[in-house]
C-alpha cells in the first residue's frame, strides 16, 4: 500500500500557545491511511494522540492553536490549504468522526431520527430520502425495533446503543475515512467487543479506511493493521499491531507494553481461618421498585483484597455506598466487628469513620479544587481531634505525603497542579490519615493512564503489607483485579453470581457471565486477541 | 514559576508560594489587573466621601445660592464645588453628589449586605437539609417574589417612619430570593461532587461541610450576582424616594438626586447625569472588583493574576 494513500500526514507539528508559554502539542508527525485499513495511534493521555485527528477535522481553534509546518493529504489534496467551504464539505460527507462520550455528542431535545437525518439533509439529501435511510442504518448498526426508536430521544437508549447511533451518524452519507476518537472507553467490556466488533463489519462492506484512537492496547490488538506510537508529542514506534507487540524498539513502548494489567502471578487466597473483618449478610437497597442490590454477602478478611466487577448497573457502586453509609440499606446487615453499622447510631458511626475509609474514581472530583493539599489530608485531623494534637499536624501530612510517592513541597500546592496519578497519590494519602483498616476503592485505577495504573496498584499492594490494610476494590476492568485480588467476586443486575479465589474466576469461571466477562476482555498481543475472538464467537453461538 | 508536572489537560503553570505577607501579595495581584486596581482605588475614594463628606460639605451641599440655579457644568471660573454645575435651588452638585454619597451607600450596602447573609444562609439551608425544610423555605421565597415589592415598601414604610434603617428592611427583604434561588441551585449541584462525600466519608458534620467545602465554590457566584445588585438597589430606594416614602429632602442620595433632575432634563441636563454617572461608576467599580476576586480567590485561575508580571 505505497504510492497514493487515502489519507496522508506529513510532517505535521502543531504548537498551542498558551499564558504558561507555547506548547508543543505535535512535532513532525508523519502517517498514512490506506483504503479497508485501520490505523491505531497508540498513546497516553498528554501524548498528543488526537490532535493530528483534530487537525484533520478543522477542529484546532486557532489561536490558541497553531499548525507550525506540514500538510495533509486527502486524496493528494492538502486539506490544510482548502477554503473553510470545502473543509465543510469534506467534513461529514468524506471524514467523518465519532467521539468517546455519545451522550455529550448527540442533542437530548431532538429524536435520534432527526439528528442522524440532519447530517443528511445539511449535505443537501431530500428529507423522505434521508428517513429511509436512518431506518436502515440504524437496523444495520443493531439497534433493536428501529422502527419505532427512531422517533425516541438520546436519554432512552443505553451508552452501547449511543455509541451505535454515533456510528449510524457517522456512516450515514458513506464516508471514505472513520475517525474514531476513544470511541469504547466509555462503555463496558462486553459492550465494548460488540461495539468494535460492528465497525470491523462495517469497514468490510464499506471499505473505509479507520483511524483509531486509543490508549487501549487491547483495543489495537482486537482491530488495528497498523500502529503508531505516541509519546509526548512524538511518534516513538510504527509498524503492524504484531510487530510492535512482539518486537518493540523504543523504550517508551516497551514501557507500556510491560505495564499492562493482567500478566502477573496471581495471588493465593488467605487462610479462611481468620475472623473475618467485614461480614455482610443479605444486604438489598431498593430504589422504588427497582433492586439495586439483591440479598448480598460477602466477607473480607484482615489484609485481604476482595474484588467486585461486573458491568455498569451492576450494583457495585450501590454497594460501597451501602457500606459507607452514602445510602441506607433497605434491608441485611453488615457486621464490622460485630456491631452491625447499617443500624448503628450517629456517634458509633462516626468512629467507624475512622476504620472505613473510600478512594474514589475520578481524583479530580474527589479533591476540593479550593483546598490545599496539606488542608486536603489534614482535614481527617480537623474532623476527628483526637487522633493527633495541632502542633504535629504537619509532619504527620509529610509523612503520610512520603508514604504515598510525594515530597513535603507538594504541600502547600493545589490539587490541579498534580497529574492524575499524582492527585490519585493525594487521595490515597487523605484516607490513610485516618489509620483505617479497610479501604474501598471505587474504580480507584481507571481513570488513571495504564503505566500510571500499575504505579497505584503498586502504591497499594505495598500499603497492604505495611499496614494490613483490607481492600474492597470495585473494578469493571478484569485484568487489574486479576494481578491485584485475594477473591473475586462478579455481580450482575444487584445480585452476587459468582465468588471464589482469584485464580478460580479466571482459570475456571463456572458461570456463564463470569465466562462471557472474561471473553470480552481485549489482551494486548494480537495473536491471542485472536483466539479470544474466536472464542467469544463460539460462546455467543451456543 | 516553572512548567507544570500536569499531563492530563496540557500543561498548567506552578507559581511557586511566594514568601511575602498576605497584604502585599494581595496589593501585588491587584496591581497585576490595572482595571480592578482603578476600581478599587474609585471605590476607596467613595467610601472616603461618604465618612468624611458630610462632615466637611453639609453646610455648602444645603446652602441655597439664587444666583446659582441651574448653573452650567465646567465653568471653571467660579467655586470648585460649581464645577459640576448648580441645582434649581442653586446649590453646588458636586458637594451634594459627595454628601449623597453616605446615605447612598449605607442604604445600597446594609440591603444587599443583608440579603446576601439572609438570603445565603436560608439558600445553604434548603440546598444541604431535607426536602420538608426546603419546601418551607422555597415557598417563603415564592412568597416574596409573588408579593409587588413596591407595595411591601409603600406598607411598611407608611407603618414605621421612613428612615434609613427600614429601607434597609425594606430593600433586603425584597433582594432576599435572588440570593437564596440561586445558592440553593448552586448548592444541589456542588452536594453532588465527589469530594463532598469524601467529605461525609471521613466523618465531617453537615456544617463542615456546608461552610468548607460548598460555600467556598458557591461564594463568587453569589458575589458577582451582590455587586451588580448594587446599582438595582440604588435604583430601587430612588423609586421609593420619589414615592415620598424612602429619604425625604432635605437628605439626600443619588438616586434621589436623579429623579429630582428628571422634569429639567431637557434644560439642565446636568442634575440627573453627574448623579447616575456616580451610580454608573460605583456599580462598575464594584463589578471589576468582584471580577478580579473571583480570579484570586480561586487557585485554578489564580496564576493569570501572577503571571502576568513575567510577561513584561
Amino acid at each position: 500500500m505505497t504510492g497514493d494513500h487515502l489519507l496522508e500526514v506529513r510532517n505535521l507539528s502543531v504548537d498551542f500557545h498558551t499564558a504558561g508559554g507555547t506548547v508543543h502539542a505535535v512535532r513532525n508527525v508523519n502517517w498514512h491511511l490506506g483504503r479497508g485499513e485501520t490505523l491505531a495511534i497508540l498513546g497516553e493521555s498528554g501524548s498528543g494522540k488526537s490532535v493530528s485527528a483534530s487537525a484533520i477535522m478543522n477542529l484546532i481553534d486557532c489561536p490558541p492553536g497553531e499548525i507550525v509546518s506540514g500538510e495533509i493529504l486527502f486524496e493528494g489534496r492538502d486539506v490544510l490549504k482548502m477554503s473553510q467551504e470545502e473543509r465543510r464539505d469534506l467534513n461529514g460527507r468524506r471524514i467523518a468522526m465519532i467521539f468517546q462520550d455519545p451522550l455529550s455528542h448527540l442533542n437530548p431535545v431532538y429524536t435520534v431520527g432527526f439528528q442522524i437525518a440532519e447530517v443528511m439533509t445539511t449535505h443537501g439529501t431530500r428529507k423522505a430520502e434521508a428517513r429511509a435511510r436512518v431506518l436502515d442504518l440504524l437496523e444495520r448498526v443493531g439497534i433493536p425495533e428501529f422502527e419505532t426508536k427512531i422517533d425516541a430521544y438520546p436519554h432512552q437508549f443505553s451508552g452501547g446503543q449511543r455509541q451505535r447511533l454515533m456510528i449510524a451518524m457517522a456512516l450515514a452519507l458513506k464516508p471514505d475515512i472513520l475517525i474514531a476518537d476513544e470511541p469504547t472507553t466509555a462503555l463496558d467490556v462486553t459492550v465494548q467487543a460488540q461495539v468494535l466488533e460492528l465497525l470491523e463489519e462495517l469497514q468490510q462492506e464499506t471499505g473505509m479506511g479507520m483511524l483509531l484512537i486509543t490508549h487501549d492496547l487491547g483495543v489495537v490488538a482486537e482491530t488495528a493493521d497498523r500502529v503508531v506510537v505516541m509519546n509526548s508529542g512524538e511518534i516513538v514506534e510504527a509498524g503492524t499491531a504484531r510487530d510492535v507487540y512482539h518486537a518493540p524498539s523504543h523504550p517508551y513502548t516497551k514501557k507500556l507494553i510491560g505495564a499492562v494489567p493482567g500478566a502477573g502471578e496471581m495471588a493465593e487466597p488467605l487462610d479462611t481461618g481468620i475472623k473475618p473483618v467485614l461480614e455482610v449478610n443479605r444486604l438489598s437497597k431498593h430504589y422504588g421498585n427497582f433492586v439495586a442490590l439483591d440479598k448480598v454477602s460477602l466477607t473480607v478478611l484482615p489484609g485481604e483484597t476482595v474484588a467486585v466487577v461486573g458491568e455498569s448497573g451492576s450494583g457495585k457502586s450501590t454497594l460501597a455506598k451501602t457500606l459507607l453509609r452514602l445510602e441506607e440499606a433497605t434491608a441485611g446487615e453488615a457486621l464490622w466487628e460485630g456491631r452491625d453499622l447499617v443500624t448503628m447510631g450517629q456517634p458509633e458511626l462516626f468512629d467507624l469513620r475512622r476504620d472505613i475509609q473510600m478512594v474514589f474514581q475520578d481524583p479530580t472530583q474527589s479533591l476540593n479544587p479550593r483546598m490545599s493539599v496539606h488542608d486536603i489530608v489534614a482535614e481527617a485531623f480537623v474532623i476527628h481531634p483526637q487522633i493527633l494534637p495541632k502542633s504535629q499536624w504537619r509532619d504527620r501530612v509529610r509523612e503520610l505525603l512520603a508514604h504515598v510517592g510525594l515530597e513535603a513541597a507538594h504541600m502547600s500546592r493545589y490539587p490541579h497542579q498534580f497529574s492524575g496519578g499524582q492527585r490519585q497519590r493525594i487521595a490515597i494519602a487523605r484516607a490513610l490519615a485516618l489509620e483505617p483498616r479497610l479501604i474501598i476503592c471505587d474504580e480507584a485505577v481507571s481513570a488513571l493512564d495504564v503505566s500510571i495504573q500499575a504505579q497505584v496498584m503498586g502504591l497499594l499492594a505495598d500499603l497492604q503489607k505495611e499496614f494490613g490494610l483490607s481492600y474492597l476494590f470495585i473494578a469493571h476492568d478484569l485484568p487489574v483485579v486479576r494481578d491485584f485480588a485475594h477473591r473475586v467476586i462478579v455481580m450482575k443486575n444487584g445480585k452476587i453470581v459468582e465468588q471464589g479465589p482469584v485464580a478460580q474466576i479466571f482459570d475456571a469461571p463456572r458461570e456463564d457471565y463470569t465466562r462471557n466477562l472474561i471473553a470480552a476482555g481485549l489482551h494486548p498481543d494480537p495473536d491471542i486477541q485472536a483466539g479470544r475472538r474466536a472464542a467469544r464467537l463460539e460462546l455467543q453461538g451456543a | 514559576m516553572t512548567t507544570g508536572i500536569d499531563s492530563a489537560g496540557g500543561t498548567t503553570p506552578i507559581t511557586e508560594v511566594p514568601q511575602s505577607s498576605a497584604a502585599r501579595q494581595i496589593f501585588r495581584m491587584l496591581w497585576r489587573d490595572k482595571l480592578a486596581f482603578a476600581a478599587a482605588i474609585f471605590l476607596v475614594l467613595m467610601v472616603l466621601c461618604a465618612v468624611l463628606g458630610p462632615l466637611m460639605l453639609e453646610d455648602q451641599a444645603t446652602r441655597q445660592n439664587l444666583r446659582g440655579r441651574n448653573a452650567p457644568p465646567f465653568d471653571f471660573s467660579r467655586d470648585w464645588l460649581f464645577w459640576l454645575g448648580g441645582d434649581t435651588l442653586g446649590r453646588p452638585l458636586l458637594a451634594r453628589i459627595i454628601v449623597a454619597a453616605q446615605n447612598t451607600l449605607m442604604v445600597a450596602a446594609g440591603a444587599v449586605v443583608c440579603s446576601l447573609i439572609i438570603g445565603t444562609t436560608l439558600g445553604l439551608v434548603a440546598g444541604y437539609s431535607g426536602p420538608r425544610t426546603s419546601q418551607v423555605i422555597m415557598r417563603f421565597a415564592d412568597v416574596i417574589m409573588s408579593f409587588p415589592s413596591l407595595l411591601l415598601a409603600v406598607i411598611v414604610l407608611y407603618m414605621l417612619s421612613p428612615s434609613v434603617g427600614n429601607l434597609v428592611i425594606v430593600l433586603a427583604i425584597t433582594r432576599i430570593p435572588v440570593y437564596l434561588r440561586t445558592s440553593r441551585a448552586e448548592v444541589l449541584e456542588v452536594r453532588e461532587r465527589m469530594f463532598v462525600q469524601a467529605a461525609q466519608v471521613m466523618g465531617a458534620s453537615g456544617r463542615r461541610i456546608v461552610f468548607r467545602h460548598i460555600l467556598p465554590i458557591v461564594m463568587p457566584t453569589l458575589v458577582t450576582i451582590a455587586t451588580l445588585d448594587f446599582a438595582f438597589v440604588m435604583l430601587a430606594e430612588s423609586s421609593l424616594s420619589f414615592l415620598g416614602i424612602g429619604i425625604q429632602p432635605p437628605e439626600i442620595t443619588w438616586g434621589l438626586m436623579v429623579s429630582q433632575g428628571r422634569p429639567y432634563l431637557t434644560t439642565a441636563w446636568w442634575q440627573s447625569f453627574f448623579p447616575g454617572l456616580a451610580i454608573i461608576m460605583t456599580t462598575l467599580s464594584l463589578n471589576l472588583l468582584s471580577n478580579w476576586m473571583r480570579t484570586a480567590l480561586d487557585p485554578v485561575q489564580r496564576w493569570r493574576l501572577e503571571i502576568a508580571r513575567k510577561k513584561k
